[in-house]
Parts: C-alpha cells; structure tokens; sequence
C-alpha cells in the first residue's frame, strides 16, 4: 500500500495512452487503489504447492457475498412481527418473484458457509496453518466462526416457525445459567419475559448488521493473509523465488474450477432438495404454549449441543456435593469448545507445521475429525442411552485433544526430515496429489 | 518422502474410509433412533418426485375436490389463493366460479357497514373457522392444523400424510387405552389422533369416473396439498436441470483452462 514516490509514468502500452488509461493513472497517483490490486490479487506471490483443499478460504468469501445479496433481497419482503413473519415467508416463497429461489439459496447458504468454513478450518488444523507467523490470521478466523454462529442462530428465528421460537428459548435460556446475573441478562436479551416480538425485532437488526462486522474481519482476515502469505501442504517457509507463482491466472482459475464444482453441489441442493437440510417442524407456526417433542439445532450447531448436553453435574466424589450444575458446566464447555482454538498455537508449538511430517499427529487428527462428526449424531438424539455415553466419550476426546494429546505430540513426537524447499519435491514428484 | 507409498496411499485410503464410515453409521443409527415414536412410512411413487417430477394434474384437481368436498370442513388452507388455482389447469372463468362459491365478509362501504360478498380469485381460501377457539369448540377441544405447508412441517412429507390418511385402525391394539374421542393411527406421533377418520370409500364422487377409494382419494389430496406447500415445484426442477446443465458445461471448461493454464509449469 506505498504510494508511488512520483508521478506515474505513461502507461507502458505502445503509443499515446487511452482515455481509460489515463483516468486510471490520475486516480492511482492520488490513491494507489489499482496498485494495490495488482500487487494484492495479481501478482500476489503464492506457494506452487497448494492443493485443493486451499480452494476452501475464497469458497467461503464467495458464499458470504451471496448470503449477503440474497439476504438484502429477503429483507426487502420480511416482516419481522410475530404475527406476520411466518406469513411473509411464505408470502416471499409464493408471490415475490423468484422469492422461493432467493429464499433457498439463502437458506441452504447457511449449511453451505458452515460446510466450506468447518473444512477450511480443519485444512488449518491439519497443515498448521495456526503457527507462527499467523497466529493472528488464526485467531481472527476464530472471530469470523463465532460471528457466523450467532449471525446463523438469529436467521433461524427469523422465519418464525416452532424450531425458531424454541431453539431462541433454549439458546437464550444458556445465559440463565450464570451464577446471579443470569436472569437479568435473559430477560435483557429477550426484550421482555419470554421469547416474544422485542426479541423477533432485535434479532433481524442484529441478523443484518453482523454480516458486514463478518465483511470487516474477513478484510482483516486476508490483511494478515497477505502479510506473509499462504501456508503450503508442505509446512514450509517458501525460500526463493522458484517456490511462488503469481495468484493470477494459476489460483485464479483453480479457484474457479472449485467454485464451479462446488455450485454443482450447492444448487443441487437448492433446487432438487431445498428443505433436506433442515427440520420440518419448521414449518409449523410458532407456538409458545406447545413445545415440540425434540427441540434441536441446524446440522452445523449439533457438535456444540451435543457438548453442551454431555456434560454432568461437577462433584466431588462419594460426598455428592455438588460444585457446579451441569447447566453451567455444559455452557462452559460448549463456549470453552470454541474458545480454546485460541489457545491453540500455544498448545502446540512443535516448529513442523504440516501434519504430513508428523506421523502420530495425522492419525489423531483423523481421529478428532471422526469425533467431531459422531458428535453431531449425537447433538441430534435425545441426550439419554448410548448417544449420551458416546457424547461423553467424544466431549472428553475434544478436549484432550487441545489440552493433553497436542502439548504431548509437540514435546515427543519424532517428526519425519522436512524437505529442502517447495519446489524441491514438486519438481522431484510432480504426480502428488494433496492428502 | 514426497513420493507417496502404496503403503501410504493405502493408510490415506483407510482414514478416509473410517472416516465415511463413521459418517455412515452415524446417519444409519440415527434414522431409528429419531423415529422411534412412530413408523417411518412407506416410501410411494409420487408423480412429483425426482428430478423431472411434476404434478398429476388430473390427480390434483381430484385432490382438491377431496379437499373442498371432505378437508375443508374442518381445516384451513390460508396460504393459497383462488387464483392459484389456475395452475391445476382450471381456466379463468372456473377460477372465478369456485372462488364465486364461497361467501366471504367485505367492506366497509361507503357507509362504514361490513357486507357479504362472493370470493373473488384474489381471496385466499376460505377458513372454516372464524378463530382457534371456534375451531376447537367444533373439535371436542382439537385444533385442526392449516394444510398449507403440511408435506413439509412432517419429516417424509407426502408419504407421511399418505400412511396417516389410510392407517386408520378400528382396533387399537391389545393393551391400548384410548382416550376418549381419540383413534388409532400408528403413523401419527403417539399413535392416538383427534381427526375423526376423514375418508370412506365414495366419498365424494369424483366427475372423470376414477373410483373413489380411500386409497385413492388420500393419494390424490396427497398430491393436492403437496402442490399447496410447494407451489414452485414444477418450475424449480425445470430450472434447477438447465442450472446444473450449464454449471457441469461452465465447470468442465473451467478445468480444461486449468489444465492449460498450468501445463506451463514444473
């Protein structure tokens, strides 16, 4: 972002500059803004060793811009009063033109972000895409995750059906469980003394603005980014010049490819099974006098229920007093489930990035995928039998994971020699593809 | 140890093996264990499914003649209108004919007084009830749900709606007790349901000579309100097969350009 030291010269095209030309070179002298996107998004120096699961970050910018324009066009025809919001949605899928279009792809937007962030997350996870230098670029992906969580949580009640009224009770209903405050901050949050029209209205105010506090930490997100570029599946510093080539046309056009394939599976969706994703009970008008037999989150919150719901009363063995209650606790735990991706640079700090090099690392990460999944078959079932039991088996494997295994690996594992550079294997091996 | 051994491809392989599997498992236990309430019903062969599905269109007018005939005694449909109607390949004037059947409040008029009207194609259908206590004053305390969204506000939709309208049971099974002015339907969640067991054989009498059984009668209100919940369906299946048509030309060029765009290195 320098400004350049004196005035430009004319345009490197044979001849007499065009008009265009001209204009454009006037506007970048006063405010460098085409330097920058030349330097940003063109020749943008990138690792020549990224494989597909790279293509996840832009997916998911992508995705945001969609949610956002369909979302603008939604708010357009919603009405959000209690007496009206469901009608209007049903209105917006009969009578808006196209409105049952926008509508689903806004809707399965929603599973479609989450999908693409949690595989760009556990890309990170994978090839320690969290170590230094980009502990910040980390964390604010952290702060992205947690803003799409509540922006997601408040779209929900939006439609105003029985799944909306009852998973806002039980959502807002959480903070209840801090000691003396609690209720007070519940009812603050409600806007009165149940779920009602002040909670409906605040929570599209808060739906619309948190998308553009989302836009402002991506900015953020890809600052960082940019400062020391992407990570590679090899875990390495690039070293020379031959390790790099310009983002564009070479993750340009990789990353379209991507989009395409990905828009397949999206508008799939979209128009063959729009509703798949999500509750039917949905359907159904709120009714707070009549609460549904299982109250449950979308897909991409059940790990976090499930945590929330494997967690027992905290006591002391055999004397049966009781430290905390298992509300509190499982709050704690469900936020501690998000929070302590913080932490996690500092968990492990072994100087090999890639799990490729780290033998153990690979498999318990698999593992710890394989947990997150099983965890949200469980957060969909009724916490009692065996979904409880495994739900704590998981719970604990979640945490030991961050807390034990990773500080553990980090001090013992024997990692496997580190290649010499970027392109010393690509040139040796150019066959590989990404694990 | 860039170059990938068979043994590592294999232990790459299984990963992701264990991996779906447990993905697979995941979702094959859950299915029992969601539903243990009531049977998961029978999967049928509905005209609108799959990716060129449309609506039977002399099914659906049927269908909503068993709705008006039998359904809308009781239950309301207030998300559809008359003038929706036409899209069951009734014309203009048959639109205005069946909204003209109904009466329906108006006004004011000049003078500030209400009035009864005809319907108009522009009404949404008419409700049986003024309000929900009337409602359930008529229906020993029940309130009859509103149609318009039914095939989907129930998990398996149309099929669902199919088993509960021809599983009623004279009997309930030994050991149950029904509460009173309930009946047995194992598809309905609790197995006990308010709905007086809506369709007997001949019950309306239907104008293209197809025999009114109750089998045939729920399949064709199925496939009635199935329309009223997703009125789009046709259009959107139709559009959603040039979409991905296009996306599959637009992506297989997109990876073409890829593969040449990156020949060029090593």
């Amino acid at each position: 972002m320098t400004a350049p030291s004196e005035p430009p010269p004319a345009s490197s095209t044979k001849g007499k500059p065009g008009i265009i030309e001209q204009a454009k070179d006037w506007i970048d002298y006063r405010m460098p803004i085409f330097t920058f996107m030349e330097h940003e998004l063109n020749e943008y120096p990138t690792p020549k060793n990224l494989n597909y699961w790279w293509n996840f970050g832009s997916l998911a910018g992508i995705v945001l811009v969609i949610m956002i324009v369909t979302g603008i066009v939604l708010a357009m025809n919603y009405t959000p009063h209690v007496d009206h919001a469901f009608d209007s949605v049903e209105r917006i899928m009969r009578d808006v033109n196209y409105g049952w279009l926008i509508r689903y792809v806004h809707m399965n937007g929603a599973s479609m972000f989450f999908l693409v962030v949690y595989i760009h997350i556990f890309r990170g996870l994978y090839f320690g895409s969290y170590k230094p230098p980009r502990e910040l670029l980390w964390w604010l992906g952290i702060v992205i995750l947690l803003l799409m969580m509540m922006t997601s949580f408040m779209g929900y009640v939006l439609p105003w059906g029985q799944m909306s009224f009852w998973g806002a009770t039980v959502i807002t209903n959480l903070f209840s469980a801090i000691p003396l405050i609690g209720d007070a901050i519940v009812t603050w949050l409600w806007g009165g003394f149940s779920v009602g029209n002040p909670t409906l209205q605040r929570f599209f105010s808060l739906h619309y603005l948190l998308p553009f506090v989302i836009i402002g930490v991506v900015f953020l997100h890809l600052w960082a980014l940019h400062t020391h570029g992407s990570n590679n599946p090899l875990g390495i510093d690039r070293k020379s010049a031959k390790d790099s080539i310009p983002f564009h046309p070479y993750y340009t056009i990789k990353d379209l490819y991507g989009l395409g394939v990905f828009l397949i599976f999206y508008m799939g969706i979209v128009f063959f099974a729009p509703n798949a994703l999500g509750e039917a009970e949905n359907y159904v008008p709120a009714n707070p006098l009549l609460t549904p037999l299982e109250i449950v989150p979308e897909w991409y919150l059940l790990p976090y229920y499930a945590i929330l719901r494997s967690v027992p009363d905290i006591a002391i063995p055999f004397t049966g007093i009781v430290l905390m209650e298992a509300k509190l606790a499982g709050v704690i735990a469900m936020f501690g489930s998000i929070l302590i991706l913080f932490a996690l640079p500092w968990l492990d700090w072994s100087p090999v990035r890639s799990a490729r090099f780290r033998p153990i690392t690979k498999q318990l990460f698999w593992i710890f995928v394989v947990v997150c999944v099983v965890l949200g078959w469980v957060g969909a079932n009724k916490p009692e039998g065996w979904p409880l039991i495994i739900g704590r088996i998981g719970t604990a494997y979640y945490f030991a994971y961050f807390l034990v295994l990773m500080p553990l690996l980090a001090k013992f594992e024997k990692t496997r020699p580190l290649p010499e550079s970027i392109s010393e294997p690509v040139l040796r091996d150019r066959g590989e593809s990404g694990e | 140890m860039t170059i990938v051994k068979p043994a590592c491809r294999a232990a790459v392989l299984s990963r992701w093996a264990l991996a779906f599997g447990a993905l697979a498992l995941g979702f094959a236990l859950a299915g029992p264990l969601w539903s243990a309430e009531a049977p998961k019903p029978k999967a049928q062969d509905w005209s609108f499914n799959g990716l060129f599905g449309t609506f039977d269109r002399a099914a659906q007018q049927r269908g909503f003649q068993v709705y008006k005939e039998v359904c809308s005694v009781c239950h309301s449909l207030n998300q559809v209108a008359y003038r929706n109607l036409s899209a069951l390949g009734y014309n203009e004037d048959q639109v205005k004919a069946i909204a003209a059947s109904v009466e329906m409040q108006g006004g004011p008029n000049e003078a500030g007084e209400m009035f009864i009207r005809k319907g108009k194609p522009f009404d949404k259908f008419k409700n049986p009830f003024p309000n929900e206590n009337a409602a359930r004053a008529a229906n020993n305390g029940a309130f009859p749900p509103d149609l318009s969204v039914m095939t989907k506000a129930r998990p398996h939709g149309a099929d669902y709606l199919y088993a509960l309208l021809t599983n009623y049971q004279d009997e309930p099974p030994k050991g149950v007790k029904l509460a009173e002015g309930m009946f047995y339907n194992k598809y309905f969640p609790g197995a006990q349901i308010a709905m007086v067991p809506p369709l007997a054989a001949d019950a309306v009498e239907y104008q293209d000579g197809t025999k009114a059984t109750v089998a045939q009668m729920a399949k064709d209100v199925t496939t009635f309100l199935a329309w009223a919940a997703e009125p789009e369906l046709e259009e959107r299946k139709s559009m959603g097969r040039s979409v991905i048509l296009f996306l599959l030309v637009l992506t297989a060029l997109l990876y073409a350009l890829k593969r040449k765009i990156w020949s060029d290195l090593h």
